[in-house]
């Protein structure tokens, strides 16, 4: 499975509690639909960290790497570089 | 359009008796109670509220109470019994301590600091400050705990123990609350709730909790507006000029610590500009902050009204029942 398809199953369930992949596209806007705020980023942030064994620095909490799927999945290539 | 702080001038005079005739029509009409209950923390919100009431029903038919906890603060206690003085009335006092223990409140929360901070235990304090959201990163909460010996520690809280020692801590609104309503309930009175707007708006309460009320008088006065009124009202200098805390955890917290982004005066002035729809420059301006500063502050204000939406939402139903929607 590809990371992106994991994400967005891990986001689809977790936050959106469905199992159709079809609701989210890699670069939708995660904050901007209203699924992830600031808690949310939380359980997101707990999850990468649990699942791909990356650390995340306080500075990296930001939209930049954390707001599609697509931001996520560069964001976590880049910390597992 | 240019900004400036005048736009948050209130003529107090006309404001308190536009307040203290709805808080009558409301009162007797709407909710057909007998007066109110207000619970005064010692702060110059719900000071506002009860001189209010006070003015809206005369002292006879509002209720003030003083609610103290293990760690809320002994000055708090004492601006609130100098504010009933003043106003004329005889408050009740009741501590909450043994109730917030035999509910888990405190245990549930130091549990969960303690997993963050091995060794937290009696004799620490702490409190819960937020970071992020005026530099554009996503909001997160840290906790900052002292221990007895006064060592400082500090370290960004994870998801279950934030949770945790939220909802630890959100016992003491919600018994709060519930003693509110048995005191309204034996009197036949409707509950006051006493956020401002900035509070209001940004969602700053507890759901069923503080968040709970029957009538929220001051819901639309932007918090310099609320300092404002308490002048006009002559409340006690030290209740007038109290600043804002939570009075919620053991070490000493300010609002803007713990949620707003910036002190209450600029988040006022950001908030109404928002609302007026002003770009961020010109309130970048006047606040004294780069344009991208105002943009994020402005991103945080929007942020904090999605997060909060559902506090404000009452139950859902699956289909509306019609027949008993409020007039």
């Amino acid at each position: 499975m590809t990371l992106r398809t994991e994400l967005r199953q891990f986001i689809v369930e977790n936050f959106l509690l469905s199992r159709d992949e079809s609701l989210l596209g890699d670069a939708d806007s995660l904050t901007a639909q209203g699924i992830l705020d600031s808690t949310g980023a939380l359980e997101l942030v707990a999850h990468l960290q649990e699942r791909y064994g990356v650390t995340v620095q306080d500075e990296e909490l930001h939209p930049d790497n954390l707001d599609s799927i697509d931001k996520i999945a560069a964001f976590i290539e880049r910390k597992r570089g | 359009m240019t900004l400036d702080w005048s736009v948050l001038d209130i003529d107090a005079d006309a404001e308190v008796e536009r307040i203290s005739a709805q808080l009558r029509e409301s009162v007797a009409r709407t909710l057909r109670r007998r007066g109110v209950v207000v619970a005064i923390s010692g702060g110059v919100d719900s000071g506002v509220c009860a001189a209010l009431a006070v003015r809206a029903f005369g002292p006879q038919r509002v209720l003030t109470l003083i609610l103290p906890e293990h760690e809320s603060s002994p000055d708090s206690t004492t601006r609130a019994r100098s504010l009933a003085a003043h106003l004329g009335i005889q408050p009740v006092e009741q501590d909450i301590g043994p109730t917030l223990e035999a509910i888990g409140c405190y245990r549930w929360r130091d549990d969960a600091a303690r997993s963050v901070v091995p060794g937290y235990g009696p004799g620490w304090r702490m409190k819960i400050v937020v970071a992020g959201g005026t530099t554009g990163r996503i909001n997160h909460f840290r906790l900052i705990a002292h221990s007895p010996q006064g060592e400082v520690h500090e370290s960004r809280l994870g998801l279950q123990e934030y949770l945790q020692i939220v909802a630890a801590t959100s016992f003491k609104q919600r018994i709060r609350k519930t003693v509110e309503y048995f005191h309204a309930d034996r009197r036949n009175y409707a509950v006051i709730g006493t956020p401002n707007r900035l509070e209001y708006d940004q969602g700053f309460f507890v759901k069923n909790g503080d968040g709970a009320a029957d009538i929220k008088p001051i819901a639309h006065l932007y918090k310099s507006q609320v300092y404002a009124l308490a002048q006009f009202l002559r409340l006690p200098a030290e209740v007038a000029t109290a600043l804002p805390t939570t009075d919620t955890y053991s070490l000493p917290q300010g609002q803007d610590e713990f949620y707003f982004a910036l002190p209450y005066r600029q988040m006022d002035l950001a908030l109404w500009a928002l609302n007026h729809r002003i770009a961020p420059e010109p309130l970048a301006e006047v606040l004294g902050l780069s344009a991208e500063a105002a943009r994020h502050v402005y991103d945080d204000i929007r942020a904090k009204r999605r997060a909060t939406q559902y506090l404000h939402r009452h139950a859902m139903l699956v289909s509306p029942v019609s027949e008993i929607e409020p007039a």
